[in-house]
């Protein structure tokens, strides 16, 4: 069975931005690695002749013609954001680089 | 650190290099939503609940934006995968409302194919084309506070009306063996590249609107030593320099690249691998996001979008579409038409050689196709701040305007004057002519009377002329051209008054 260091959850939360204390790391590595032994089971009963599924309905080609349909108002677009500003989202500062 | 030349630096190294090209598709709606594609307008007026990532909302392909990425990949001879996917690409970054970016990670729909680049000199390189798959786009940044860049910045505001424009992104395989010519090659690429999506009318291919952008990776490795084959020389640590947006920018980012490395490795330090950003205005790099750090962007298949099967016929179909290679329509037009090296550059770099080249089918005559386009039209639009496409007059119309010409029923001052017309929308050259009485004055008698009536008035320009100086009768030439309004035939003209002389032409 695959199992999760406290390294690695701390590196998942730091990817996914939740600040974690050291308690949360120990507790919730624990439960993480439960859940990681839980899906491990899967393995067992799909063999190499099962390949892995993303898409469990057999549809694929579903489009949409390129036809504008309207949009929002810029007021309705911005009505759920904490800030704005000149009809746009005000974010905090952003650290490190452009990506 | 070893200040080196970029000349300097690829005779001590072998470099190896890759390019990403994105282009944005000109569809007329978003990858996944109605919203529209278009730029310019008020911020955050073009979003709704899928491209701002609102709780609940499901993405659905546009077909448009699908069958351009097939059309593209075709015309870098890539396979079209008969089942492909799209992934969550997850980074935290405020021009993604998702936190997700959708694109598509280990089943792009169009992989292994080849570009043929045609240099300055002629010589042709074949680049090797590792995928080419669909993503969408990010919103736009404006870093306030501080000096207005992100550095320093207190804080930033974001429009999302760019956010899920359509995208493909083409990246091509190592490409070695080039040396001094590394970044000729480059530019050559990126130039190919822009040309094909113009062609293909998938994308208006402008890079500085950033309709086509490049992210440029370089490494250098040493030159093998005798006996060893270049081959068997494992690649350097690369850079990889985003945003270089004109081709000239992808000359000098590689000449900066290249001697940079190599100042480095000479020295003794190591390259390390990152991203860099590009300065245009100083002509070099900065170092970004450390690569390790940047790439975890934990992948995995998009559960709201379903896969993308294209049928073999849809895409026989489309290859059926596909123009035929940008330089290879240039070495055969130049051919055909008898144009200069220069007469196709520039007419290429005006857009006009798809409008000569209808003109020419509908009857005109190359070199006289070519000057309206490249002349009268070319400056209207230029006044017009418009592309010489989009004005008001068709090709066909342009080829009877010059049918008119030909056939003797105006002059090219007439002909200007038509065409002035039909731009102001009052119909076909032909009818124009008709409405403004355009038409030149062929009665001969009513020339006569135009020409006695100047000589008249100019006794001794006559006198020169029957002294033998033929030339002095453009002087008579030009007065009857004012007094019929320019409306006469200057050949005619001048046959009358030599005849009216009594002498020889």
């Amino acid at each position: 069975m695959s199992s999760l260091e406290r390294a690695d959850v701390a590196r998942l939360a730091a990817l996914a931005r939740i600040d974690m204390t050291d308690e949360d790391l120990d507790r919730l590595g624990g439960q993480l690695n439960a859940i990681v032994d839980s899906v491990a089971k899967v393995q067992e009963v799909a063999g190499e002749d099962v390949p892995a599924t993303s898409h469990p309905i057999p549809m694929s080609n579903v489009h949409r013609p390129d036809e504008v349909r309207p949009s929002l108002s810029q007021d309705a677009a911005l009505s759920g954001a904490p800030e704005a500003e000149d009809g746009r989202f005000r974010v905090p500062q952003i650290l490190g680089e452009e990506a | 650190m070893t200040t080196m030349t970029y000349e300097q630096a690829m005779e001590q190294f072998d470099p190896v290099f890759g390019i990403e090209v994105h282009v944005e598709l000109n569809t007329a709606t978003k990858m996944f939503c109605g919203c529209a594609n278009e730029f310019g307008a008020e911020p955050n007026t073009q979003v709704c609940p899928v491209c701002l990532g609102l709780p609940g909302s499901m993405p659905v392909t546009n077909q448009k934006a699908v069958e351009s990425a097939i059309r593209l990949g075709l015309s870098l001879g890539c396979s079209i995968r008969e089942s492909s996917r799209f992934a969550r690409k997850n980074y935290f970054y405020p021009d993604l409302a998702k936190d997700y970016q959708i694109s598509q990670y280990d089943e792009p729909t169009c992989f292994e194919g080849s570009l043929d680049v045609v240099l300055d000199d002629g010589e042709v390189v074949t680049v090797g084309i590792e995928r080419a798959h669909m993503e969408e786009d990010a919103g736009k940044n404006t870093h306030k506070g501080g000096t207005g860049g992100i550095q320093g910045a207190d804080y930033s505001l974001v429009d999302y009306n760019r956010g899920g424009v359509p995208l493909v992104e083409i990246v091509t395989k190592p490409i070695t063996g080039m040396g001094a010519r590394t970044a000729e090659v480059a530019r050559a690429y990126v130039a190919t590249i822009r040309d094909i999506v113009k062609a293909l009318g998938i994308s208006d291919g402008r890079m500085e609107q950033g309709s086509v952008r490049a992210d440029v990776n370089l490494s250098l490795r040493p030159r093998a030593v005798a006996g060893e084959s270049q081959d068997d020389v494992p690649f350097g640590k690369r850079s990889e320099t985003k945003n270089v947006n004109s081709l000239r920018a992808i000359e000098r980012a590689i000449h900066h690249e290249a001697a940079r490395q190599a100042g480095l490795l000479l020295a003794g330090q190591p390259v390390i691998q990152e991203t860099r950003h590009w300065h245009e205005d100083t002509g070099s790099t900065t170092p970004g996001r450390s690569k390790e750090e940047a790439e975890d962007y934990r992948y995995f298949p998009e559960p709201d979008l379903l896969p993308v099967e294209p049928s073999r016929a849809w895409v026989e179909e489309l290859r059926g579409t596909i123009p035929e290679h940008p330089a290879k329509m240039r070495a055969r037009l130049k051919e055909e038409w008898g144009f200069s090296d220069t007469d196709i550059r520039d007419a290429v770099n005006a857009d006009a050689l798809s409008l000569i080249a209808d003109t020419v089918a509908a009857g005109a005559a190359p070199q006289a196709a070519r000057k309206w386009w490249m002349g009268e039209l070319a400056r209207t639009a230029n006044d017009r701040e418009v592309a010489l496409a989009s004005l008001p007059v068709t090709p066909a119309q342009v080829a009877e305007l010059q049918g008119l010409v030909d056939a003797g029923t105006i002059n090219d001052k007439l002909a200007r004057q038509a065409l002035e017309g039909v731009l102001a929308g009052e119909g076909s050259p032909r009818e124009v002519v008709e409405s403004r009485g355009l038409e030149v004055v062929s009665d001969d008698s009513a020339l006569e009377a135009a020409v006695d009536e100047a000589l008249a008035a100019q006794p001794d320009v006559l006198a020169k002329i029957q002294d033998g100086k033929v030339q002095a009768a453009g002087a008579i030439v030009g007065a009857v051209m004012k007094a019929t309004r320019g409306q006469a035939d200057a050949g005619r003209v001048r046959e009358i008054i030599l005849q009216r002389a009594g002498v020889e032409g």
